[in-house]
């Protein structure tokens, strides 16, 4: 299998041209894939039940994940920046409005307008500046400060995307946060590298429960597989490694340190860093 | 383009404060049928620009009636929210184009698609 990255080739609307699209409505393993992943995106939504809902699809394509919202009685809207795969959603007469767009320039629709957003295997090819005018971080933004906008009160974003490195999934999380959105990464199979798949669950304007991962049941080691992030700072753990100041874990460790120096520190004993009353 | 769609719709350009309601030059209009669904055409009613929708099918010929403003106790009048569900989702924009209330720039549409690529500086 080939390990080059689309998004490193050509630009996606370059990439995504006529052959690469008809793949999209032929080639079976590919249209198995983005379906099964569209079907966990919209599991992770968790949209209220049997409720009709308007969501927005982010690089829709040739419509694929939009036929499953479709199928589930959603109405949509998708945007997609390559003319040649949004031909084979008409073709393939899809029933979300479908509209041509750069999702780096911004998403062009009302404050409060969708309930809630998906995106498969589309966030990735923002982190690449395909133009000398583009930068990434920027346009990164625009999308989802833009996104976050249009999304009602308490919808949910949820992006299926494959982050090339740590640093890329940092850009992208930042910009996300940036833009007031809380949420974290879903990882599912996390220790298959074949059925790995990384999901980014945004919450506008609330904080809500991150889902879990999908596990196989070989491992059963509970390996946590989410990464949390929020707009709050961690108040447990210091960013540089260190213990939070005046914790116990602190107190200790500096004993340690003046022991190490040779100072005359006084033994540890079960009330060492035991937390003193406020008046203290 | 759905008229539903379109009441979406703003002008995401740089510096431009009042890109919406996008004005609607249609030269080719369908009309498809799309299973009814009450509730949500009646979730949605709430969400609407609805002056918007009003002068967006007028501008297609497609008024057929409906109020200018939206009548109180909506969610149940049956009658009154088919009509909605037609002017929302059934009458679709093939060809045409989109321009933007304040700067006079021009969105194509073209096989029911509109084109909001924006240039550079945009």
């Amino acid at each position: 299998m080939s390990c080059r990255r689309p998004e490193h080739m050509a630009p996606p609307e370059v990439y995504y041209n006529e052959e690469e699209a008809k793949k999209y409505s032929q080639n079976s393993r590919i249209m198995e894939i983005q379906t099964q992943m569209s079907e966990r995106a919209v599991e992770l939504l968790s949209l209220p039940e049997d409720q009709a809902c308007y969501l927005l699809d982010v690089g829709c394509g040739s419509g694929l994940s939009g036929d499953h919202l479709s199928e589930v009685g959603h109405y949509w809207v998708g945007v997609d920046i390559s003319t040649a795969m949004l031909d084979v959603a008409l073709r393939r007469e899809v029933e979300g409005d479908l509209v041509l767009a750069d999702m780096g320039q911004g998403m062009p629709f009302r404050p409060g307008t969708f309930d809630g957003c998906v995106s498969i295997s589309a966030l990735q090819w923002l982190c690449n500046a395909d133009k000398k005018t583009h930068s990434p971080p920027k346009r990164l933004y625009r999308f989802f400060s833009s996104l976050y906008s249009t999304l009602a009160r308490g919808a949910r974003a949820v992006f299926q995307i494959y982050p090339e490195n740590s640093e890329q999934l940092e850009l992208i999380t930042a910009q996300a946060m940036k833009a007031g959105f809380t949420g974290g990464l879903v990882v599912d199979y996390p220790n298959s590298s074949k059925a790995k798949k990384f999901f980014l669950c945004l919450f506008a304007g609330v904080s809500g429960v991150l889902p879990k991962g999908l596990e196989s049941e070989a491992t059963g080691r509970g390996v946590s597989s989410q990464a949390q992030f929020t707009a709050q700072r961690s108040r447990f753990k210091n960013m540089r490694g260190k213990s939070v100041k005046k914790s116990k874990d602190w107190v200790v460790e500096k004993k340690e340190r003046r022991r190490r120096q040779g100072k005359d520190v006084r033994a540890d004993t079960k009330y060492t860093g035991r937390h003193r009353r406020p008046h203290f | 383009m759905k008229l539903l769609t379109h009441n979406m719709l703003t002008s995401h350009v740089k510096g431009v404060v009042k890109g919406y309601p996008l004005v609607i030059k249609a030269t080719e209009v369908k009309v498809n049928e799309l299973e009814f669904n009450a509730q949500f055409v009646s979730r949605m009613i709430p969400k609407l620009e609805w002056s918007a929708l009003i002068q967006a099918a007028e501008w297609l010929g497609q008024s057929q009636d409906l109020p200018s403003t939206l009548i109180p106790n909506y969610e149940n009048d049956e009658e009154f929210l088919r009509k909605v569900h037609r002017i929302l989702l059934e009458v679709e924009v093939i060809e045409g184009c989109l321009q933007c209330p304040e700067s006079g720039r021009e969105f194509p549409i073209s096989k029911g698609v509109p084109n909001m690529l924006l240039d550079e500086g945009e």
